[in-house]
């Protein structure tokens, strides 16, 4: 299986230990290796100056063409909006190529625990990698394919895969455990 | 929850929201589709089913509301989630007391989107339960066109049954209107008969001659005005199944015709010599008591007896109250398929038909019925319209103390009264009253009474 590249896309300095924490994650939920593609740029035409957020499906457009090739996640501090909904925690091309996931509201303030927070966005990360296999939201509790429209929802899933949303990464060239 | 096999169609002018909230739904397993306006939503309304709608308020021409409306006609069972602004939250109000599921104020919460989506799932598998239980529930309590759960008449459906599968002779039994034709008809469809024709004939509204001249034919000049040979319903039924109405009517001398029919199984024309053989299924049919006929003598033993082979009888409406939701049903369906118009019975009206005393049987439930969709104002039959007068509990005629009234104002009481006790069948009310048939709707005219009894086949029991 193609390796998976992981792109740092915020504003702030997230800190090596995040984006290695996510890279650890992917890579044993999927199955496969990893890597940290390191490019300054940035999308361009992305920020709504309106909703003050950024545009997922232009990220996601952008990422097409700017990124490296084969599956790409990329990671941001920004607030992310498909036009819909008041925001998103991430977003991803369904069977496609690119995904998008925020740690802006993964946080919120007076959370205890930093970890926390970085659970979440290592969670998110699959969850969003899972629709670029082609997976769909998933009713098994504590897969983290299941929906998850609010951080508590977050919590509830495990970081991996059911077995059944394995099998489906597998057949669809992952190697998933 | 997912939305594997839930269909939903996103209808908004703006491509960008079609997208999105397209594949914010998909992600979720739905089948997403998408209209950019509401007459292109309304042509996919009737080329395909959807589940789920999600409709912008806001449209140019053809607005969310009007495609609400248009929803509701044409897709009732689908539920309508509207998508509108802040300003126009107003509209979305007015929207669910028109029917809408929801409505979602742009741009929307994803916790509230989910959860919203999430009741839609779940309503909609219920009502898909909801199709396949009545479905099931329906096949359970059905006979062909016949239609009940009560006890007794799944013994009249299990003996029709049987009974089809014979050759022999049925005589049905029964009050006016409470569907004999109807389950002659489908004893005659359940039997290696089926492919023959079903011929029904009444013996009570032809007198002895026309009526020996109609079931057995005549030749030509056999009587004054027999200009050509004609065939009778006893040769129009071969191969099939022959249905003789109120058979309790026929004069001594027909009686003793059929009777000879039934056990030679040969007959003549009228005016003829030719013997001509008889294939035919008879099933006969009175709601007069036929022993008691035999006792005091109008009605021949022996035929009674030939008749009598299998005896089938109808328990009365009143009898299997049960069954008149089931029967309010079926009738609103057949209904619809004839009106296209879907109508409903206030809880209200159901309770009205389920204290009503029904003399006229299903005949009268289903005359009822007709009137109610036909009145009502919407899509609603309340209990005002369905002519239910209250249950009389005066003698007929009979007035109030000091308030006397005229013979004619008895009349009209009195044959509306009698019309009420035959579900409004006019030959049968014209028998009670002693009078032609004629004189009876020309009073009916003159006092402007109901006449809904006039058709006499009822397509249910």
């Amino acid at each position: 299986m193609e390796a998976i590249h992981l792109w740092w896309i915020g504003e702030k300095d997230p800190g090596a230990r995040t984006l290695d924490h996510v890279r650890l994650h992917l890579g044993r939920a999927l199955g496969t290796t990893v890597r940290i593609w390191e490019d300054p740029a940035r999308p361009p035409d992305a920020y709504d100056t309106r909703r003050k957020q950024w545009s997922t499906s232009k990220i996601l457009a952008w990422m097409g063409t700017a990124g490296p090739p084969g599956k790409v996640l990329a990671v941001t501090d920004q607030d992310l909006f498909i036009p819909i909904l008041t925001f998103v925690f991430g977003e991803a091309q369904l069977g496609g190529r690119a995904a998008v996931v925020s740690t802006a509201r993964l946080g919120e303030p007076g959370l205890p625990d930093p970890r926390v927070a970085l659970e979440r966005l290592a969670k998110e990360s699959v969850h969003e990698l899972g629709h670029c296999f082609g997976l769909v939201h998933c009713d098994t509790p504590g897969c983290v394919m299941g929906r998850s429209p609010s951080a508590r929802d977050v919590d509830r899933k495990r970081g991996d895969f059911c077995s059944k949303c394995r099998d489906r990464v597998m057949r669809s060239g992952g190697e998933a455990r | 929850m997912t939305g594997e096999n839930t269909r939903v169609l996103v209808v908004d002018d703006e491509e960008i929201v079609r997208e999105s909230l397209g594949g914010w739904l998909q992600e979720d397993g739905f089948q997403v589709s998408s209209a950019p306006d509401g007459r292109t939503a309304v042509e996919l309304m009737k080329r395909e089913r959807w589940n789920v709608m999600l409709v912008d308020l806001k449209m140019p021409g053809m607005d969310g509301l009007q495609v609400l409306e248009e929803a509701r006609k044409l897709q009732p069972e689908a539920a309508i989630i509207m998508m509108t602004a802040y300003a126009t939250v107003d509209t979305a109000v007015t929207a669910m007391k028109l029917g809408a599921f929801d409505y979602l104020v742009k741009p929307f919460d994803p916790e509230e989107l989910s959860l919203l989506m999430q009741k839609v799932v779940a309503q909609q598998s219920l009502v898909r339960e909801n199709a396949v239980l009545r479905k099931a529930l329906k096949k359970e309590h059905r006979f062909r066109d016949l239609v009940s759960k009560s006890a007794a008449m799944q013994r009249v459906f299990e003996l029709a049954q049987v009974a089809a599968r014979s050759n022999s002779t049925i005589l049905v039994l029964g009050e006016s209107g409470s569907g004999k034709e109807v389950l002659a008809r489908t004893i005659h469809e359940e039997s290696p008969r089926a492919g023959g024709p079903f011929v029904a004939m009444s013996c009570a509204a032809l007198t002895e001659t026309l009526l020996e001249s109609e079931l057995f034919g005549h030749e030509k000049g056999s009587f004054t005005g027999a200009n050509a040979r004609r065939k009778g319903k006893f040769e129009a039924a071969a191969g099939g199944t022959l249905f003789l109405d109120e058979i309790g009517d026929i004069s001594p001398k027909l009686q003793l015709d059929l009777l000879r029919v039934l056990e030679e199984r040969k007959f003549q024309r009228v005016g003829g010599n030719e013997p001509i053989d008889v294939d035919v299924r008879i099933i006969a049919a009175t709601n007069k008591d036929l022993k008691k006929a035999v006792a005091d003598g109008s009605f021949r033993e022996d035929l009674f007896y030939r008749l009598n082979v299998i005896p089938v009888t109808l328990p009365p409406l009143r009898e299997r109250k049960e069954d008149i939701p089931l029967l309010v049903e079926h009738f609103l369906d057949r209904l619809e398929a004839e009106m296209k118009k879907r109508v409903k019975v206030s809880p209200e009206a159901m309770g009205a038909l389920l204290a009503h005393d029904w003399p006229g049987n299903v005949r009268e439930l289903r005359n009822v019925l007709e009137r109610g969709a036909v009145v009502a104002q919407g899509d609603v039959i309340k209990p005002a319209d369905l002519g239910l007068a209250p249950a009389p509990v005066r003698a007929p005629g009979a007035n109030a103390p000091g308030e006397p009234v005229s013979l004619e104002e008895v009349e009209k009481r009195h044959i509306s009264e009698v019309l009420g006790h035959t579900g409004g069948n006019v030959s049968q009310a014209a028998r009670l009253l002693g009078i032609d048939r004629v004189t009876l709707y020309n009073k009916i005219r003159k006092f402007q009474l109901r006449r809904d009894g006039e058709d006499s086949d009822p397509s249910g029991t």
